[in-house]
């Protein structure tokens, strides 16, 4: 492991002067500032936090903590589910949070400009003022887009649009010396060398600082139909997945779950919108599937066949939401299952594999045979659409350390198969500080070099983001 | 059972905005929607049907051509028949002129249909307009016992039963038909329109009802000319904020909260 150093007075006085007044240490530090959304993978106080206004405030930040070897933590609203913002070797964190300016819009090339602590809201209300839509959609609207493209957050709409990564032009980023550098631009291709900017995506805070982005827009579209499919059990539901594709529909979205999780997200946001009985047969499960277009003309015999399809491969029926509330209220459900899991609780972990989509119904079937094997309750939900399960699992009665336990041993199983259906560990959420030790093991030894060779490229002296992605901190000589 | 559904197509509100000159609501490219005190009145006839298979639902608007979508939407959700009452002449009607129209076009609806409605369902007032005067003056017009701010109706041998929402809870008022019952938000949502519903509406014919269909109209008193109302100036409303409720685990110490807030804001 890295030898940091302490963070004296005399560096606190050096902090100050590079950020008046936004230097906070000791019994002022907010807690929050020690976690992310899943304090399960631990938490740690950073012994200085600054909310920084600008990039050349970072980089002077930077320049002195990079001399005096003290790690610093980068995070936006810590909405992250691996620990990822957590500052493990404590030192000074960086909160993006308040350079939250839309900078401009570039209409003639669908591109916008804004500081890394704008949050997704407020960008897809601020694009659709423009008649624009930014793609990606990730559950989390309070997320900040720098935490997006750190994590490269995937969300509802990559199905058919893509994840952040295919919505990043260009970046300022902040190496962890201090100096400035700009990746990418406003050009719609390239081929000029090793894409540094598709490394800072999804490198989560552990190869530089993005204090600018520049976003990749797409004309909004005009009309969208959600279809909503009950099904009797998730097997015929699951099933139905791959079907969309050999029949070459394109949903904008395609998402399954349970009952029982959608249930958790009602009572939550206190609003049933889901019908639990179709003719008297009990729903035990749903497809949601959304398709977006130009028109309503056009939508109308997608919608037709996509639901004709839907019945023929056994939805109990098939519901339509076309006008603004139903949109809003299907889709607000939706966006809560995490926050109703969380709510009947106490202790929670969870894993987002990314599978082929035509493996999906096999690996839902070989999480049903473990989870018999142990003590906690497992919930999942997926983006059917792209392969990528979002599995919970909650402790119900059970003690931390033995819950701890037995989630390590599922989930080692679980991604020992992801890995042999051809997956992978993340599909959006990351690797954080919580899966870092299962990396190795889906990546192989000659991958994670590449990746630890990379981090000492841009970040020699490991002060940034510590024990996070390909930095093991238990790991012998790190 | 045949239940008669009253609606309008209003401007989606949520998308509108306040012209800060005139003070007035901007309309153009909101997108319209149907009132959604209306829906909740053609859900509460929706979940009678649910109980008895039997029931009828009819939905009738009155408007421009436009709110033929409206009516759709309505088809789409639970209605079997939908009637649109158009004509220039009827344009400009305050609420004394609508509702004499409407009552008059219930009559011809229920020419047209072959039977009388049991019960005529409004939703208590039209968001752009917040009257809440059309459902009782139609009920007026045709002499019908009429109950507002309805939440549920249950079907009873003497008639219906409505829960009403009252200040504190809910009343539940037995009503003989034929009547008129006003509708306010229950806490459940119009139900989703089902693909098959949906496909049918689109294809469905709506009947139109112009000046010389409705020949029991009188011009007099339909349109501007039958408005007694002159609007004088339009404004919004001050948001109101929203009351405290004090609800503690004993009447005892809900009192001693209600004491403490009170003695706080120096009002005793």
């Amino acid at each position: 492991m890295a030898n940091y150093n302490p963070v004296t007075q005399e560096i606190l006085a050096e902090l100050e002067k590079a950020a008046p007044g936004h230097v906070v240490t000791g019994a002022d530090v907010n807690p929050d500032y020690s976690r992310d959304e899943m304090p399960i993978y631990g938490t740690r106080m950073p012994d200085v936090t600054i909310d920084v206004q600008s990039t050349e405030e970072v980089s002077a930040i930077m320049k002195i903590c990079y001399e005096h070897n003290i790690p610093v933590t980068t995070r936006g609203a810590g909405t992250g589910l691996v620990g990822g913002c957590t500052p493990v070797c404590g030192g000074v964190v960086l909160c993006t949070m308040r350079m939250n300016k839309i900078l401009a819009y570039d209409l003639e090339n669908f591109a916008v400009t804004v500081q890394p602590g704008v949050l997704l809201q407020q960008l897809a209300d601020d694009a659709l003022k423009h008649g624009c839509m930014y793609p990606p959609d990730p559950g989390e609207k309070m997320a900040t887009l720098g935490g997006n493209v750190a994590t490269n957050a995937g969300g509802m709409r990559a199905v058919k649009y893509g994840a952040t990564r295919d919505y990043v032009r260009a970046m300022t980023v902040v190496l962890p010396n201090g100096d400035i550098t700009r990746f990418g631009g406003t050009v719609s291709k390239t081929s000029s060398g090793y894409s540094l900017t598709n490394l800072m995506i999804g490198s989560e805070g552990t190869l530089g600082i993005i204090t600018e982005l520049t976003l990749k827009l797409i004309p909004a579209p005009q009309a969208t139909v959600s279809l909503m499919a009950p099904f009797e059990d998730l097997e015929v539901c699951i099933s139905a997945v791959p079907k969309f594709f050999m029949k070459h529909f394109r949903p904008q979205a395609l998402e399954f779950f349970e009952k029982e999780i959608l249930v958790s997200s009602e009572e939550y946001l206190g609003k049933q919108v889901f019908p639990r009985k179709i003719d008297g047969t009990d729903v035990g499960a749903y497809l949601l599937v959304t398709f977006d277009g130009d028109s309503m003309d056009e939508l109308d015999p997608i919608v037709e066949s996509a639901s004709e399809m839907l019945v023929e491969e056994g939805a109990l029926d098939v519901l339509v939401a076309d006008t603004a509330p139903k949109l809003k209220d299907i889709w607000a459900t939706r966006s809560s299952f995490l926050e109703g899991i969380e709510e009947q609780t106490k202790l929670l972990d969870e894993c987002d594999v990314v599978v082929p989509v035509n493996k999906i119904a096999s690996y839902v079937a070989y999480v049903n045979e473990i989870k018999q094997n142990y003590d906690f309750e497992v919930k999942y939900f997926g983006h059917a659409g792209d392969g990528n399960l979002h599995i919970y699992t909650c402790s119900t009665e059970m003690e931390e350390e033995e819950f701890k336990k037995q989630v390590d041993q599922f989930l080692s199983a679980l991604y020992k198969k992801t890995v042999e259906l051809g997956g992978q560990i993340s599909g959006e959420h990351g690797i954080g500080y919580g899966k870092v030790h299962f990396l190795e093991s889906a990546m192989g030894p000659v991958n994670m070099e590449l990746m630890r060779g990379i981090k000492k490229v841009f970040d020699p002296k490991l002060i940034l983001n510590p024990g996070k992605v390909c930095m093991d901190l238990t790991r012998k000589g790190e | 059972m045949n239940i008669l559904v009253c609606v309008k197509q209003v401007p989606d509100t949520n998308e509108i905005k306040i012209d800060p000159v005139t003070n007035t609501l901007v309309r153009d490219g909101v997108p319209s929607i149907v009132n959604p005190f209306d829906g909740y009145a053609l859900e509460a006839a929706a979940r009678l049907r649910d109980d008895a298979p039997d029931t009828r639902i009819v939905v009738l608007s009155m408007g421009p051509k436009q709110a033929e979508n409206a009516l759709r939407e309505c088809l789409a959700i639970a209605a079997d028949n939908a009637y649109l009452v158009t004509d220039r002449i009827f344009g400009g009607s305050d609420t004394l002129a609508t509702s004499y129209i409407l009552s008059r076009a219930i009559a011809k609806v229920e020419e047209l249909e072959g039977t009388k409605f049991d019960a005529i369902f409004c939703g208590k007032q039209a968001i752009d307009g917040d009257t809440a005067q059309v459902g009782p003056e139609i009920a007026e017009h045709l002499g019908y016992p009429q109950v507002t701010y309805a939440l549920e109706v249950k079907s009873a041998e003497d008639g219906l039963h409505v829960y009403r929402e009252a200040e504190d809870g809910k009343e539940v008022i037995g009503v003989q038909t034929p009547c008129l019952i006003t509708f306010t938000k229950p806490s459940f949502d119009p139900r989703f329109p089902t693909i098959k519903r949906k496909m049918a509406a689109r294809k469905a014919q709506i009947t139109q009802l112009t000046a010389a269909e409705l020949t029991n109209i009188d011009p007099e008193h339909a349109g501007l000319k039958g408005s007694p109302t002159k609007v004088k100036r339009t404004y919004v409303p001050p948001r109101k904020e929203a009351g405290v409720v004090v609800k503690e685990e004993t009447t005892e110490a809900s009192a001693h909260k209600l004491y403490e807030l009170l003695s706080k804001a120096h009002v005793i």
